[in-house]
């Protein structure tokens, strides 16, 4: 998808004055944070789970060459297909190489944020293949032509009216005076219009939360059913999955699949857990008859054995965003790409680049509320400041950032003559302050007092006053 | 060590600058739980606008002159668990791989302490003599609270004055949207934050607003004086201390104070 993080500040700024988008971030504000914590609380192992949880995904990291064989071999064994995809382009190549092999003009889709990240509904439309997103927030924005802006709640920037009037306006065969004024109407709509194109797709693509090595199976995580009508009901399904979906074996997925529903919407766990593990067999009442897994790098494994391998472990829960208030005061399009919030912040300059990303890992205040409930103990801060360290190496931050910073370092280093500096500062100040005891404008801060008062310093340093005091004793 | 620690007290660079009363407030809280205070000349900033801003070289530079301004003493204690956190957990990240600093990093790490937590934890303070004749809401600052567990401890503490009613704010431990330079850097963004914030202080009702670290308490006051509300803000240290008959913060001598009473 197209790239819109380098203009991150005018993305925000159109954030903030958008009043309808700021009424829908408040849902994701008070309705996920809520549900979460009470999940939380009600499971008494439920921190010990976490730390399973990431060990668990350190140890995959650390074999993951052995895992992805063995879980090839299984896959293979049970009938299915594996396809090694090192770049997002390969990706979309081997997909539409199946489609185009069985004929295929419809293909759903269950709810695959890698599919965005490799673009391929668009790969898919430009060669004549109508991929049709079956998940009711894909769908939604895929009528409005939109990416989406979270990854467990795609549309939770968009709301109910507008989804009547891109309703009315895609399905124009039905009645333009039905009512829709209920959520329930909506939702029968699109599942009406939806459940058609399950029989009428030749292929369905889903992603997968979790490749198991032990069995071969992908296991998806869903609400709505939707993925398993697309990946039971086409005559072939696709998986989509990066490299470290992998996990060793079923009892480690049962453990990490306890921390990801309460992480992500407060379920203890998700409506559907579906497990799949090749294609139709001949004594199976249904199911595809063929089975593929595209098993995709597009730079993860350049991230193995650096400072952002943790990231690897990351389950997209969407908990970091739901907790970041700077997601919630600007929303996920704001950042720009695939991956929004905290996870964004760290993942997308190392699936791009610093140079098109940078804003992001700096567009936070470290308040460390995503570390405090990433079911995976991801350091997110930590790897946020590690992407700063890579930028202030290569000199990508503007001039006059570096210029201060050097010079208040400068004096830092040399202790009296900050203190002298420090006391002619204060004291210039305090005098200009005068009666208010605060600044309305201030050259230099101006970012600072463009909507809040600078407080002024009182005249003298405290480092003047307790040597005055000492003095005087 | 004696009965009576020697504590020195890292004053930090915006309490030195900004606001000398929270450096006076910290010493006589500190005195009053039986510390000598002493308060080394040779300090300067924790060094975290570089290592924040990904400049570790500095970074390492001025935290080489802190670890030096601090070294013999029984504690380190500062009044923020922002400039606190920076010596304790990142400290030993900064040095991890430098054997000559790394464990000089590590010791002063075992001795640094934020002032609040450090009266209760560690001095094993339960209550303060100061009163104040009103009602306060507490804002709790991000590295207090997710790096070094501050919560409950100056809750405590302010409960035991005499006088002052508790109202807490919703979304008490939500960011304020200060940041270091993010207040500047992305100023939109800070500015919905904070906007959020004061919201939530005007609910709570209360006359006074407190917290532990200068740089929130500066962003969240100069964001009510900007917006004409009324709630006065101060240092936690001010208030246990009982030294709120200075002006508040973002505001001066003309200014009527609240309505303090310090006994004893």
């Amino acid at each position: 998808m197209q790239m819109r993080s380098p203009r991150f500040r005018e993305n925000a700024r159109e954030a903030l004055d958008n009043a309808q988008l700021q009424r829908a971030l408040t849902n994701v504000e008070t309705n996920f944070v809520g549900k979460r914590k009470a999940a939380a609380d009600a499971l008494p192992e439920f921190e010990a789970l976490r730390d399973k949880a990431r060990d668990i995904k350190n140890h995959t990291l650390e074999h993951l060459d052995l895992y992805l064989k063995a879980y090839e071999k299984k896959v293979i064994e049970a009938g299915g297909h594996v396809h090694w995809a090192e770049t997002a382009e390969d990706a979309r190549r081997i997909v539409l190489g199946i489609c185009k092999r069985v004929n295929a003009k419809t293909v759903t889709k269950g709810k695959s944020i890698v599919s965005e990240e490799i673009g391929l509904n668009e790969h898919l439309s430009a060669n004549g293949i109508q991929p049709v997103e079956t998940d009711l927030g894909e769908y939604i924005i895929q009528l409005r032509g939109e990416a989406p802006s979270h990854i467990i709640a795609p549309a939770v920037h968009v709301n109910k009216s507008e989804v009547e009037t891109e309703f009315r306006r895609a399905h124009t065969h039905l009645d333009p005076n039905r009512n829709l004024e209920e959520p329930e109407t909506l939702l029968n709509e699109a599942r009406a219009i939806l459940r058609q194109k399950y029989f009428d797709a030749e292929v369905g693509i889903t992603g997968a939360n979790f490749l198991i090595a032990e069995t071969g199976s992908s296991v998806i995580v869903t609400n709505e059913g939707n993925g398993d009508l697309t990946q039971t009901l086409g005559k072939v399904h696709i998986v989509l999955a990066t490299l470290e979906k992998v996990t060793p074996t079923l009892e480690d997925v049962s453990q990490i699949l306890r921390v990801l529903a309460r992480s992500a919407t407060g379920q203890d766990t998700s409506v559907y857990t579906t497990f799949s593990t090749g294609p139709r067999r001949p004594e199976d009442p249904d199911g595809p008859e063929e089975y593929h897994v595209v098993l995709i790098d597009n730079g993860r494994s350049s991230m193995l054995g650096g400072d952002y391998q943790d990231m690897l472990r990351c389950i997209r829960c969407g908990a970091c965003m739901n907790h970041c208030p700077v997601y919630h005061a600007i929303g996920g399009h704001a950042y720009g790409w695939v991956y929004p919030g905290p996870m964004g912040a760290v993942l997308t300059p190392s699936l791009t680049s610093i140079d098109e990303a940078g804003h992001l890992p700096n567009a936070s205040t470290f308040c460390g509320r995503c570390e405090s409930v990433c079911p995976m103990r991801i350091p997110l801060p930590k790897m946020m400041r590690h992407w700063r360290t890579r930028e202030f190496e290569r000199h990508l931050q503007p001039a006059s950032t570096r210029f201060g910073l050097g010079l208040w370092a400068f004096f830092a280093r040399r202790p009296a003559l900050y203190r002298a500096a420090t006391g002619l500062m204060v004291r210039t100040l305090g005098l200009f302050s005068g009666k208010r005891g605060r600044f309305a404008s201030m050259p230099f801060a101006s970012g600072w007092t463009k909507y809040r008062d600078l407080p002024a310093p009182e005249g003298k340093t405290f480092q003047q006053m307790w040597a005055e005091r000492k003095d005087a004793a | 060590m004696s009965d009576t620690p020697r504590v020195a007290l890292f004053v930090t660079c915006l309490a030195d600058l900004f606001r000398p009363s929270v450096g006076f407030a910290a010493v006589k809280l500190l005195e009053e739980a039986g510390c000598a205070v002493e308060v080394p000349r040779a300090q300067t900033c924790c060094g975290q606008p570089a290592y924040n801003s990904g400049d570790k070289a500095d970074a390492r530079g001025v935290a080489e002159v802190a670890i030096r301004a601090f070294e013999g003493f029984d504690y380190v204690v500062a009044p923020s668990g922002s400039c606190a956190a920076m010596i304790k957990k990142h400290y030993p990240e900064l040095f991890a791989d430098d054997p000559v600093w790394g464990p000089r990093a590590d010791e002063l790490a075992t001795r640094t302490f934020e002032l609040v937590s450090f009266l209760t934890d560690v001095r094993g303070m339960e209550t303060v003599e100061a009163s104040f004749d009103g009602s306060v809401t507490y804002h709790d600052s991000c590295s207090g609270l997710r790096e070094l567990g501050i919560s409950e401890q100056p809750r405590k503490l302010l409960a035991s004055m005499e006088g002052l009613m508790l109202k807490e704010m919703e979304e008490s431990d939500i960011c304020c949207g200060f940041g270091g330079t993010f207040a500047v850097k992305y100023a939109d963004i800070s500015n919905k934050m904070v906007s959020k914030k004061t919201g939530h202080v005007e609910e709570a009702e209360a006359d006074l607003l407190v917290a532990g670290d200068l740089g929130c308490l500066m962003n969240m006051a100069g964001k009510l004086k900007r917006e004409g509300k009324a709630t006065r803000v101060r240092h936690v240290a001010e208030l246990l201390a009982g030294m709120t008959d200075q002006p508040a913060i973002g505001e001066h001598k003309g200014t009527p104070a609240e309505k303090a009473r310090v006994d004893g």
